[in-house]
């Protein structure tokens, strides 16, 4: 079965004063019909470009080639009526900061309402008994006189809540999460994490689940893209990526990251720093910060390549690579 | 207000009951009344203080040379308008006669400051209404238009306009507009409330074009409104300039925001964004303006009045200024105050029914 998103091929590039400026390279990546697939990497690899490129909210002047197919359509060639279309019905987005995203001055029942009467033709009794099933189904209390409140009479987690519910209101077969815990308390984040997984089995969802944190990660998702200076830099099941890591970059980002039940061990930070925009080495864009590079490393920046049944990545020298237990 | 906690799904909504007492809107109303009476009393000292310490005296102002010869026209001028007396208590009989909502006899017209006032107001009214309610939904419309297109030539064309509109002094602009559409096109009559064939309509409103209206002389109306048309437009595009500015960056701001773009990720028509999204938050910083802009109208256009001769305050103000006519500078000061206050409390009172921020802490 052909999967429900199919990007092929990604790159975009954003103009600038100093001329245009490719941030996606060559970015592939499949997200089937209830799955729930995660996309990790440092602020600015193109994590969220590649969620706004999806829901055609690119800045005006980017530049997009390759192709992206949702359910058989193409989402580079449609226009603005066809995007429309798309957009709430067909993918969703959730937003990092609920208190950014969702606003201020409209009432939950207003933003939770309008997009649904435009999609699912409901009148407004219709819509209202749905807004109320939609906030039961994401735990929040007193769906009637939540409709009526404003988000700021909110907390945070429960701002995410009506988010979600927000997002799912039109009925969309995918769901992109660009962190959306990343805002919010940790005793918070777990619950949003279960309401996602929750939402996922109870409706076929499938969710795109974009993270900083691995460990949020392997806590969640069945599938993962690592994403460096926007390229994929390998990709496979969850449980394999973080426990036999192929790339250096993966392996690397597992050791700087803090280890919560265990004391005493260290914190490998990654020297140096990703290359920005446009600055990229000429060969492999991790290969400067690299303790494995090879002089071959710098000449191309290397294809994803399989490995095995289930994963792909994209270096040449592929090391033996050890994770810090 | 109701507060939801967050915490364990399911957890019941808390409501924090408010307090028993007076409505909040009604102790906010209470304090601003009791600002205002301070502001105004304020306003009475300073400009009392003022007219007192400028050189000039109202009676070389007011009097003729002839009469300026004779001690006992001085002398009787001077006891007529109190000015024999201490300058506090001088101070203190205007404060008294205020209290009884007296504000004295003009030394100019010799009539009473109040009927000069309820004369002078209502001319400024019919001029200053129109010209925002024109400018403000001129300048909103445009000022998101420019926005939107950001940095595109409707955007470029928009700012050097209300850049051209902003650096425009007003007398000029009135002027060339006189030019054109009285002598060259003959269009609008020159200036003026009325044309010398009709009288007023009966007094209500004291705006000759709604009183026209009212009194069903739609002949006298419809004069009236063509006299008002030039200066009109005269100050609706000083204030649209000033207003596309600020409408275009306030604008600008919000459409950086997240609940912009969420609103599109939901797969909302462009026009539903805009009008219902991006024109509900931008309000805020616009309203704001607009208040400064009305009450600036309000309180008279002195030199658009006195070019297309519209007896309003501005004109008012300007004529008892030159002659020190004490009692008609401080009424002229007091209705300025009151403006300002009034056009103050309703602009607070927007934001609050904007923003349910605002409304509900």
């Amino acid at each position: 079965m052909a999967p429900l998103l199919d990007v092929d091929s990604l790159a975009v590039t954003l103009p600038s004063p100093r001329g245009p400026l490719p941030i996606l390279h060559d970015v592939s990546l499949t997200v089937d019909e209830g799955e729930l697939v995660g996309i990790a990497g440092e602020s600015g690899c193109g994590k969220s470009l590649t969620a706004q490129t999806l829901l055609g909210l690119l800045p005006p002047g980017a530049a997009v080639t390759g192709s992206a197919r949702y359910a058989g359509t193409e989402l580079l060639s449609l226009d603005a009526r066809g995007w429309q279309r798309v957009r709430g019905a067909g993918i969703a987005m959730v937003f990092q900061d609920p208190s950014a995203a969702l606003h201020p001055m409209l009432t939950v029942g207003r933003q939770l309402t309008e997009h649904m009467r435009v999609h699912l033709r409901m009148d407004r009794r219709a819509a209202g008994r749905r807004a109320v099933e939609l906030l039961d189904q994401v735990r929040i209390p007193d769906p009637e006189r939540a409709l009526r409140a404003y988000p700021h009479q909110f907390s945070g987690g429960m701002r995410q809540r009506v988010a979600i519910a927000i997002a799912l209101a039109a009925r969309p077969r995918l769901l992109i999460a660009d962190e959306p815990t990343t805002a919010l308390d940790v005793t918070v984040q777990a619950g949003i994490l279960a309401l996602l997984e929750r939402l996922r089995a109870e409706t076929g969802l499938a969710v795109a689940f974009i993270t900083h944190d691995l460990g949020v990660l392997s806590a969640l998702t069945t599938r993962g893209y690592i994403f460096y200076a926007g390229r994929v830099v390998e990709t496979g099941p969850t449980g394999g990526l973080l426990t036999a890591p192929n790339h250096p970059y993966t392996a690397a980002l597992l050791g700087a990251r803090p280890h919560g039940t265990q004391t005493g061990g260290t914190l490998r930070p990654i020297p140096g720093a990703p290359p920005a925009p446009g600055e990229a080495p000429p060969g492999c864009p991790f290969q400067p910060r690299c303790g494995y590079a090879e002089p071959s490393c710098g000449e191309a920046p290397p294809p994803l390549t399989p490995v095995g049944a289930d994963r792909s990545v994209a270096c040449v020298v592929r090391p033996h690579l050890e994770v810090a237990a | 207000m109701t507060t939801v906690h967050d915490g364990e799904p399911g957890a019941v909504a808390t409501t924090a009951s408010r307090p028993r007492g007076a409505h909040p809107l009604l102790t906010f109303l209470a304090k601003r009344v009791a600002v205002t009476a301070g502001l105004l009393l304020g306003v009475t000292v300073v400009t009392f203080g003022l007219v007192n310490v400028v050189p000039g005296d109202p009676v070389t102002a007011n009097l003729s040379d002839q009469a300026l010869n004779d001690p006992a026209a001085v002398a009787a001028f001077r006891e007529k308008w109190g000015l024999d007396q201490p300058l506090w208590a001088q101070y203190l009989h205007y404060l008294g006669n205020l209290l009884h909502g007296d504000l004295g006899h003009s030394q100019q017209t010799g009539r009473a400051v109040l009927d000069d006032l309820l004369h002078y107001v209502p001319a400024t009214l019919e001029l200053a209404l129109p010209s925002m309610v024109l400018a403000l939904l001129i300048g909103t419309g445009v000022g998101m238009l420019a926005a939107v297109r950001n940095g595109r030539f409707t955007d470029q064309l928009v700012r050097v306009g209300a850049l051209l509109g902003l650096s425009t002094p007003p007398f000029w602009l009135s002027l060339v507009v006189l030019y054109v559409f009285f002598y060259q096109l003959g269009l609008a009559p020159s200036g003026g409330r009325l044309s010398t064939d009709f009288s007023p309509p009966p007094t209500v409103t004291g705006m000759y074009t709604v009183d026209g209206a009212l009194a069903g002389q739609w002949d006298v109306a419809w004069d009236a409104a063509q006299h008002l048309s030039l200066p009109v437009l005269v100050l609706t595009s000083l204030t649209v300039a000033m207003l596309v500015r600020f409408v275009r960056s306030a604008m600008l701001e919000v459409l950086q925001q997240d609940y912009i773009r969420a609103a599109y990720a939901k797969g909302l028509p462009t026009r539903v964004v805009l009008r219902r999204h991006l024109l509900r938050a931008g309000l805020v910083p616009v309203v704001t303006v607009s208040g400064l802009a009305f009450a600036s109208l309000l309180s008279g256009t002195v030199l658009v009045e006195s070019i297309f001769g519209w007896p309003g305050v501005g004109q008012y103000a300007y004529r008892s200024a030159t002659a020190l006519d004490l009692p008609a500078i401080l009424g002229v000061s007091l209705f300025v105050a009151l403006v300002y206050t009034l056009v103050n409390l309703t602009v607070d009172l927007l934001y609050g029914l904007i923003d349910p921020r605002i409304r509900l802490s």
